[in-house]
């Protein structure tokens, strides 16, 4: 009998981030085969300019994508107790732990961040692909609520990131209590008054995606994005249904009435900024009317 | 699946105490019930060495077993006048997941869980415990009417996880989920949940998020199965049994974490062998917890829950 899972089999050839400065001056596009040259993909955002291909870009790349001119403060990620359970599978969560730490120089998959997006004030929780595919943890978890403490002292909203296959398993049920966990933390947001809005990027899938990352405010995706709950693999094997080739994509889910919008990379700060400013600051002068705007 | 193999060489002896019963010597009649009484003797030695001794993977196996006790067999034991309420009011009624009103102890209660059903007619029609969105947003209908009326909610967790498929997908099982999280979160009144078979991950949770958590004995609450955890972490199925043990995913793993509150004995043979009995004393946990909440206000009980479940990782 096959077993379903909430975890997609990570990425491990994605593991690694693109580097800030390549080997290899130039990449192909995984979309279009295109060749892309650095320089280029990165003035774009690591967005395909032939295709329009959503490639993986690091937290920090992302950050000062968001934040007005690029400005942030970062801020630590909190303490949790380090492998509770002592799980071992071919090799100790300890050891890989401490080997995923020095490698990506992260310690967990949560990197949190404030600033100003049009100026409204934004603390953003962003997760780390290259940490163990972005699995959520209780150190995941922690600092969603750490995030959503921070926007409700200084009166921000809070924006979640999510680029994750799921649960860590090697954290078993205290990374499935998580899922209540950063419901609670989201939920205290929007008790004070202040948006929560998810920006759904690709993978959002099991138990992240099962849990504050569907109750938001409004849900943003970026173009291509796989977001769902089982894996289309599990899927695949469980119940052997047909599956369009479209299925699980930001598009789907847009059709399927699960996101609001779906916003290229290069128009999320405005959008994004446009939404905070809408839903922050209710009442500002008007601009001139379109025709006398036009006139002059 | 209806035989454990490690629970083989009691289940002989009991077929061999259930053979001597049927004979009828008149003779021999003194020293058959002898025998049957020095057997019955040995076979209650063996289950209780073997159910003492139990390791993760066979507790996982008892979880499973089908002779244990599902939702329906506690409701006819322990609720009376159980009212069955139906659907979303969006698309469907999902019979993964029943929901009703009834009477424990004489005191209205709301009552949801999974049902995995006992034979293949019926497994089909409640596919297998494995819930559709529809049966989620059912279940936050239930505790919102729960909440409106002030009627506490008991929840019997008891699925492989929720249900993956094209349809499910399409109309948003990962919304239904963390919506129904959200709606235990919000829910006014006393949440009890017992996890009565197997919690499995999200499925699971998505009904558990509650002000007390039980397992019983021999019941699994784990992320992942243990073969879905072999399959990507260990890259065969064929590691399920050191999966099981390392998620740590028997009741007595999660109190030792105090990720629950309690666990529900099951007699020496485990619940497929006393319904009745297991199914008793789940009763009287629930009642128990009832009382301990019975006097709290609305908000204490929110606020009781959401400070459990903050704790979940922070100080483990
Ligand atoms: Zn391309």
């Amino acid at each position: 009998m096959n077993w379903l899972t909430n975890i997609i089999r990570p990425r491990i050839q994605s593991l690694v981030e693109p580097k800030e400065v390549p080997d290899n001056l130039w990449q192909k596009c995984d979309a279009c085969e295109g060749m892309l040259f650095h320089r280029d993909l990165k003035n774009n955002a690591n967005v395909c300019y032939h295709c329009g291909h959503h490639l993986r870009i690091t937290v920090k790349e992302r950050l000062a994508l968001l934040f007005d001119g690029g400005q942030y403060e970062k801020m630590d990620i909190p303490d949790v107790p380090f492998d509770p359970l002592k799980f071992k599978d071919r090799k100790k969560y300890s050891d890989r732990l401490k080997d995923t730490r020095s490698k990506t120089g992260l310690k967990d998959a949560m990197t949190i961040a404030k600033g100003t997006i049009k100026g409204q004030p934004a603390v953003i929780a962003a997760f780390n692909f290259s940490f163990m595919g972005g699995s959520m943890g209780a150190a995941v978890g922690e600092s969603i609520v750490k995030a959503a403490e921070e926007a409700i002292k200084t009166r921000s909203a809070l924006i979640i990131i999510p680029a994750s296959g799921g649960a860590r398993m090697q954290e078993s049920v205290i990374s499935l209590m998580q899922m209540p966990r950063t419901i609670i933390a989201v939920e205290m947001v929007k008790e004070n008054h202040l948006p929560y809005i998810v920006l759904l990027t690709d993978p959002t899938t099991g138990g992240v995606s099962a849990s504050f990352a569907m109750v938001g405010d409004i849900h943003i995706a970026e173009p291509g994005a796989t977001i769902g709950f089982a894996g289309r693999r599990v899927i695949q094997e469980t119940v052997r249904e047909e599956l369009p080739d479209d299925f699980q994509t930001a598009e789907y889910l847009l059709e399927h009435g699960m996101v609001d919008r779906v916003v290229p990379r290069q128009k999320l700060h405005d959008e994004i900024g446009t939404i905070l400013d809408l839903l922050m600051n209710k009442k500002r002068t008007p601009s001139a009317p379109k025709s006398e705007q036009e006139a002059a | 699946m209806n035989q454990l193999d490690f629970e083989k060489p009691v289940l002989e002896l009991e077929g061999k105490i259930a053979e001597l019963r049927h004979m009828n010597s008149d003779e021999d009649g003194m020293n058959i019930a002898e025998e049957v009484e020095r057997m019955t003797a040995k076979a209650d030695r063996l289950l209780q060495s073997t159910y003492s001794k139990l390791t993760p993977a066979q507790k996982v196996q008892v979880a499973r077993h089908q002779n244990r006790p599902h939702f329906k067999d506690y409701i006819v034991e322990l609720i009376e006048d159980f009212t069955p309420l139906a659907g979303d009011r969006n698309f469907a009624e999902d019979h993964a997941l029943i929901g009703g009103l009834g009477r424990f102890n004489g005191q209205s209660v709301m009552v949801i869980g999974q049902e995995k059903g006992n034979d293949t007619e019926s497994r089909i029609k409640h596919n297998f415990g494995m819930t559709r969105p529809e049966g989620y947003r059912k279940a936050q209908r239930l505790l919102a009417m729960a909440d409106q009326f002030q009627i506490p909610v008991i929840t019997l967790v008891d699925t492989a996880g929720a249900y993956p498929g094209r349809g499910a997908e399409e109309r948003g099982q990962s919304e239904a989920i963390a919506k129904s999280i959200e709606s235990c979160l919000r829910t006014h009144v006393p949440i009890i949940s017992v996890v009565i078979g197997e919690g499995g991950s999200g499925g699971a949770i998505a009904i558990a998020t509650a002000n007390k958590v039980f397992m019983l004995e021999h019941s699994i609450y784990s992320v992942i199965s243990p073969e879905g955890c072999a399959s990507i972490l260990w890259r065969s199925g064929e590691h399920a049994q050191d999966a099981a043990a390392a998620l740590k995913l028997t009741a007595q793993d999660l109190k030792s974490f105090n990720l629950i509150d309690d666990i529900i004995d099951e007699p020496i043979g485990g619940a497929h062998r006393y319904r009745t009995e297991t199914i008793h004393n789940v009763g009287i946990k629930i009642q128990a917890a009832l009382d301990e909440l019975s006097d709290w206000d609305k908000d204490k009980i929110v606020k009781d829950r959401r400070e459990k479940f903050l704790k979940f990782g922070r100080d483990i």
